[in-house]
Order: structure tokens, then sequence, then C-alpha cells
């Protein structure tokens, strides 16, 4: 422990404590541990949104990509979806 | 008709053995019928923290694979008549039973039995799925670290995804001194990260080693901390509603000095 943190701690400041790295870097873990998810899972996300996003305009389905990307700090969910054709009358639709 | 209750943590050496056999004994003091099963092939090991080692004749892939009936197999306690080990063979592995036969086996253990406790082995393997796979509940065990925390949420994960949902966790193996000076998840930091029911909070307790030293379940022990943690999770695994154990300590000097001070 450094003096900094032993002072930080002294003055009841929490941040420094090690169960607050753990919490963090735990959280964190299980971000990309449950971010491993199963193709089937993925297959059935990429039908969801299809259906969906198609109650608003037209997609090519066939270039549609949808994947997880991982880096150091963030799990984020990176779509790319071609849109073909927007559709006029999407807001009458339920 | 009886319930079988799986208890597993995928890490291993955070309690579960020593949790079955606490569940167990404390089930049993409370007059049900109880059969703890070791499904840990090759690395058995709850008849030694339950104090039965000597009196193994035939075990549990003796019954599976019907080389004797269940009732030979069953090791009666010493302590109490209603409770019973059935014993994990020492000289196999884990492929020497399957998940089939382990439920056609809680079949035949919930029609006998009040509660049927499995101490799974550590690990996701077939050992796992042997264990969970005639299970009705599940109790995952953790203790406040991070891998042993990281292991229980994939085996919550596990569990659900073969169905056995709601699965209750019981925190094992908390240092309270640790705790106050902000170097250990409490239980509130887990439950947050796991979310999941919790069961029980037990502490950490020289007396458990000394309990496994004698192969007498610290449930037992009216003096041990942890075998007050075990009682009360014993009563919940019943259906009671019992407070959770207060391990706060309390103030010390410094503490109260900085309350006075107004920075706490």
């Amino acid at each position: 422990m450094s003096l900094l943190e032993f002072i930080n701690r002294m003055l009841g400041k929490e941040n420094t404590s090690s169960k607050n790295i753990a919490k963090e870097r735990l959280r964190l873990v299980l971000v990309h541990d449950r971010a491993s998810i199963s193709p089937q899972m993925l297959n059935k996300l990429k039908e969801d949104l299809i259906r969906v996003i198609s109650n608003y305009m037209d997609i090519d389905e066939s270039c549609m990509e949808v994947n997880l990307s991982q880096d150091d700090r963030e799990v984020a969910l990176v779509a790319s979806i071609p849109i073909t054709r927007m559709k006029r009358d999407y807001s009458v639709r339920s | 008709m009886g319930e079988v209750i799986v208890v597993t943590s995928g890490k291993g050496g955070v309690g579960k053995t020593t949790t079955t056999a606490n569940l167990g004994t404390g089930l049993a003091s409370a007059g049900q019928k109880v059969v703890l099963v070791d499904t840990d092939i090759g690395l058995r090991n709850l008849d030694v923290v339950m104090g039965l080692e000597n009196r193994i004749v035939y075990d549990i892939v003796d019954v599976t694979s019907g080389n004797c009936r269940l009732r030979q197999a069953l090791i009666k306690d010493k302590r109490f008549e209603n409770l019973y080990l059935l014993p994990a063979a020492q000289t196999k592995d884990k492929t020497a039973v399957s998940p089939e036969q382990m439920k056609v086996l809680s079949d035949e253990l919930r029609t006998d039995f009040d509660y049927a406790i499995i101490d799974c082995p550590a690990g996701i393997e077939q050992g796992f799925k042997n264990a969970i796979a005639g299970a009705d509940r599940a109790v995952v065990v953790t203790t406040p670290e991070m891998s042993a925390v990281r292991d229980a949420d994939r085996i919550i994960g596990l569990l659900e995804a073969s169905e056995l949902s709601n699965p209750r966790l019981i925190i094992n193996r908390i240092r309270p001194l640790m705790v106050k000076h902000g170097d250990m998840m409490d239980m509130a930091d887990i439950l947050d990260i796991l979310a999941i029911e919790l069961l029980g909070v037990v502490p950490e307790d020289e007396s458990i080693i000394v309990s496994t030293n004698k192969g007498e379940p610290a449930v037992l022990d009216r003096g041990s901390k942890a075998g007050e943690a075990y009682r009360r999770i014993t009563r919940r695994i019943r259906g009671e509603q019992v407070a959770l154990m207060n391990l706060d300590i309390p103030d010390g000097l410094m503490n109260k000095f900085k309350k006075l001070l107004g920075l706490h």
C-alpha cells in the first residue's frame, strides 16, 4: 500500500480499496465472459433485428453483418445493415 | 416425495463438500430423512468430512452399473440414523456414470428420502453434468474472491441453460474484518454482480478445519460461527424465513473518531 493510499483510507475514501478494484475488474471480465454467446443466439438476435427493422425499411439481409466486438475496455454489438429502400408509411404500422 | 438439491460452484476449494455435509447433517438433525451423494468420482472426500471413510463397501458406480442395490451402498451416519451417505468411487473416473443413470438414481432417492444433497465436483465437464442431471434445484457456493465469483457466474449460466433456473447462492468464507477495511467484496457487491437470490452467508471460521479433522460437521457445534450460519441456511432450505447472520464488526476507536469529524 502506498502512502497516498494509506492516507486516503485513513480519511475514509474507499475508492482505492482493493475490493473496488476487484469489483470493477470482475464486472469487465464478466461482460467478456457473458459476451461469448453461442452462434445460435447470435442468429436468433439477427432474425429478431431483421423483423423489427423491416417494419421501417427494406434491408439487404444477405449483406447484413452482426457481431460482437471486444476490446480491453468494452464489448459492443456492431451491426452493418445495408438499406435497400425506406418505407414511406412506417408511422402507421404497428 | 423428496427433493434433490445439487451443491455446485465451478471453482474448486470454495466449500462445496463442507456445505453439503453441513446442510445434510443440519437437515437430519431437524428430523428429515437425508442422503448425501458424492459425485466427485476419483476424488472422493465427502466420506472423510462426514467421518465415515472406514465404512465404505460399495459406491455410486456400483449402484449405477447394477453391481449392487442402492440400499447396500448407503452408509448410515454415526450420529443420525436418518442420515445416509452414498460415496463416490475412488478408482474410476467421471465417465463411469452418465447423466441418464444419475436421473434414474435421483428418482429412486426422491422416493426414499426427504432430501438428497448432491456434492458436485469442481469444473464444468462430465462430472458437473452428471451431478446436475437429476436435481430439482441448485445451490451455488462462492467465496468473495474474483476467481470464485467469475466461475460462479459461468455455473449460473450453465444451470439456467439446463433448466435448473433460480439457483440460490451461498457466500462462504467471508472475513468481516477485511470487508470492513474495504479489502474484500461484501454480500451486496457479489449479489449485485451475480444477480441471484441469496441463500446464506458463512464467515471464515477456523472451527471448520477442526471439525473436518474430527469428521464432525460444524453445524452440530454450538460454539462455531460457521456452524450457526449453516444452521440458518438449513432452516431456509426448509422454507423458513430466517434473518442473515450479522457479520459486522463493531466500530473501533479510529472509526468513531472519523465519524465524529464527519469523515465517514
